[in-house]
């Protein structure tokens, strides 16, 4: 297991790494996801060894590895661009670690092979990395990183120089060779999709602290405030104050969108911010006005198609404007709604999340 | 044959243009000094036979051809005197671009190693000295080395001697007046291969398992032998040939092939000699630079 402890890091005057404390257990595919310059990437680089904590301790199954020099933990990673060694083939680039390690010739050898089968890279061996395209540049870093068998392994932004296509099937592979090899991994990513797809766990970065640490599904749909709910995909936000509280049943009165009810709210304060998902809301066109008194109301502002689902943003009679996805499940639903019709909008109280303002 | 003209016009041109350099400034010099090599001292005003006379027609031309011998050649084989002088100029150059690169290569990484802003400031120093003549620096140091000089007054001042020791005129004062000069054609090719090494090749071989020294060898120094194939040659080539820093610096007794020629030319007058040293010498010559063409040709295919 992986306990980092009250762990602090300046630069200067600029606090990157603000008494932040995390356990990651072995085995876990643990995400570290934030924007640039959150300290995520200092975070790692503590872990790997290159910059040593200002104060608290960083242990590795109980050793505290804090102040060890990066070529003496059993810790590896793979860089951002990769790193190669330019000079070396792909063979002496996988093969580097194990030679400092000083196995036997034969077991190198072995482990070599092994590494190559592992990210597919069989015939390449005597490629240097100019030879390579990205995608087998990105392969090679990964197998000369595994190669050693660390008990713990960094990832930063390991996928960022692909494009789309080529990081989809990346992700699944790198999810797959952890799985595999039921190694620690960390990943340093700014991208909530990668995070999402690869990872067990993933914990959210903001200004050098740790905001919130979760599944990628209870971040998702439980964010535990308004900036992580605002980060990790798109959700509509509406100010209102707590009107009533009941178990199951909390009424919330907001001036743009009228009384909302949610099923649960953790204790906040009076002042609050509700916050739905845009795939959570349903839409239903208004026939009659007279049926539509008690629902919300509103009219469609703007509609666009992007093949598998369809967003509108819906103008609430009361002044909210709300954006709605809603999947086209049928070839006909794509042409549902058009702009300037009159609909109203529905969602369960279930999916409705409470946070502080 | 159009289908295979993969340049336009101009573009052939731009591509010709090197080779006209050369041929003018290269190779129409070079076919003077090999006639010259080609034929024999004489008192006369240019002081050797026979002299082409283009206007004197085809035949004049042809028997002027065929004057031509190769008997100074076989003079620089026969006599000891010149095949010393080769020999020296080789282990003269060959030492001092050791040491060169021995003192060059620490300061250089030294240098790609210091903080960002300070890395022009310390080229500056490297350089700056340039900006003096170099036979006034060379007469500087004879005023350092000789008897009464900087050197000795500071050795006895110190207690080092008790007597002044003989700096001048020796192969230690030549070799510190040929390292002087040369240090920054040595300096300036590895510092830039050096500085633009990348930082996380080191972090990756430190991730590896590799100790600081280790990453020096196994990444550091491979990737920076361009430099250093580079700083060699910029540094032998010209130190084979000289002239001046013998002369002023070193004894009198052995002389590096650089100053035979120059005494065969200025002292002797014996022109084709002093040619055929010429051609042997960049014959010598083009066998490390040959040697350096394909290595840097190796590197750029593997960029």
């Amino acid at each position: 297991m992986l306990r980092i402890a009250s762990v602090v890091k300046r630069f200067g005057g600029v606090t990157a790494v603000d008494t932040l404390s995390l356990d990651i257990a072995t085995g876990e595919f643990f995400a570290l996801l934030g924007p640039s310059g959150c300290g995520k990437t200092t975070l790692l680089r503590m872990l790997a060894g290159f910059e040593a904590p200002d104060s608290g301790a960083i242990t590795l199954d109980g050793a505290d590895i804090a102040h060890v020099l990066p070529h003496e933990r059993p810790v590896n990673m793979m860089f951002q661009n990769y790193a190669l060694f330019p000079h070396l083939t792909v063979e002496g680039n996988i093969a580097f670690g194990l030679k400092r390690a000083g196995l036997p010739r034969d077991e190198i050898a072995s482990r070599v092979a092994e590494m190559v089968a592992l990210v597919r890279l069989d015939g390449l061996e005597k490629r240097r990395p100019d030879q390579l395209s990205g995608g087998q540049r990105q392969r090679v870093a990964l197998a000369r990183s595994l190669a050693r068998r660390p008990r713990l392994l960094l990832l930063d932004e390991p996928l960022a120089a692909l494009d789309k296509k080529l990081r989809e099937s990346t992700q699944a592979e790198l999810k797959e060779v952890q799985r595999r090899l039921g190694m620690t991994f960390i990943i340093v990513t700014h991208d909530q999709e990668e995070a999402m797809t690869v990872a067990d766990r993933i914990g959210v970065m903001d200004n050098g602290r740790l905001v919130q640490v979760a599944s990628p599904r209870e971040l998702y749909e439980a964010p535990n405030s308004r900036w992580i709910a605002g980060f990790v995909g798109d959700i509509n936000l509406i100010e209102g104050v707590v009107e009533s509280r009941e178990p199951g049943r909390i009424a919330i009165v907001t001036p743009d969108a009228g009384t909302i009810v949610a099923a649960r709210a953790p204790e906040t304060s009076a002042a609050v911010c509700v916050a739905i998902r845009p795939e959570k809301i349903r839409l239903l066109p208004v026939v009659q006005e007279a049926f539509a008194v008690k629902a919300m109301t509103g009219v469609i502002a703007s509609a666009g198609f992007l093949g598998g689902v369809s967003v509108y943003t819906v103008q609430l009679d009361q002044g909210a404007v709300l954006r709605v996805t809603l999947a086209n499940a049928t070839r006909a639903a794509a042409d549902g709604f058009s702009v300037g019709q009159r609909v109203s909008v529905s969602f369960s109280p279930d999916d409705v999340v409470v946070l502080d303002r | 044959m159009s289908g295979r003209r993969i340049f336009t016009r101009p573009a052939r041109l731009a591509a010709i243009a090197p080779y006209l350099w050369m041929a003018l400034f290269f190779l129409v010099p070079f076919g003077f000094v090999l006639k010259i090599a080609l034929s024999q001292t004489a008192i006369a005003q240019p002081p050797y036979i026979p002299v082409v006379n283009l206007a004197a027609g085809w035949d004049a031309f042809k028997s002027a051809l065929g004057a031509l011998s190769f008997d100074n050649f076989k003079l620089l084989a026969s006599d000891d005197l010149y095949i010393f002088s080769y020999v020296r100029s080789l282990i003269v150059a060959v030492t001092s671009t050791v040491i060169l690169l021995l003192i060059g290569y620490p300061v250089a990484y030294g240098m790609s190693r210091l903080p960002q802003r300070w890395q022009p400031i310390a080229m500056m120093l490297v350089i700056v000295p340039f900006w003096t003549s170099f036979l006034i620096r060379i007469y500087a140091w004879i005023n350092v080395l000789q008897h009464d000089g900087l050197l000795n007054k500071l050795l006895l001042a110190l207690g080092i001697v008790d007597k002044p020791l003989v700096w001048l005129s020796t192969d230690a004062a030549m070799y510190l007046g040929i390292v002087y000069s040369y240090f920054p054609f040595m300096i300036l090719p590895l510092y830039a291969t050096l500085a633009k090494m990348d930082d996380a090749l080191l972090e990756a071989a430190a991730d590896l398992g590799a100790s600081k020294l280790k990453a020096f060898w196994l990444v550091t120094f491979p990737l920076s032998l361009p430099g250093v194939g580079a700083g060699l040659l910029l540094c032998f080539i010209p130190i084979v040939g000289e002239f001046v820093i013998p002369d002023l610096l070193a004894g009198s007794d052995r002389m590096m092939i650089g100053q035979t020629l120059w005494l065969e030319f200025f002292t002797n007058k014996d022109w084709p000699v002093a040619s055929a040293i010429a051609i042997v010498l960049l014959a010598l010559l083009l066998l490390p630079l040959l040697i350096y063409e394909k290595l840097q040709r190796r590197h750029l295919e593997a960029q």
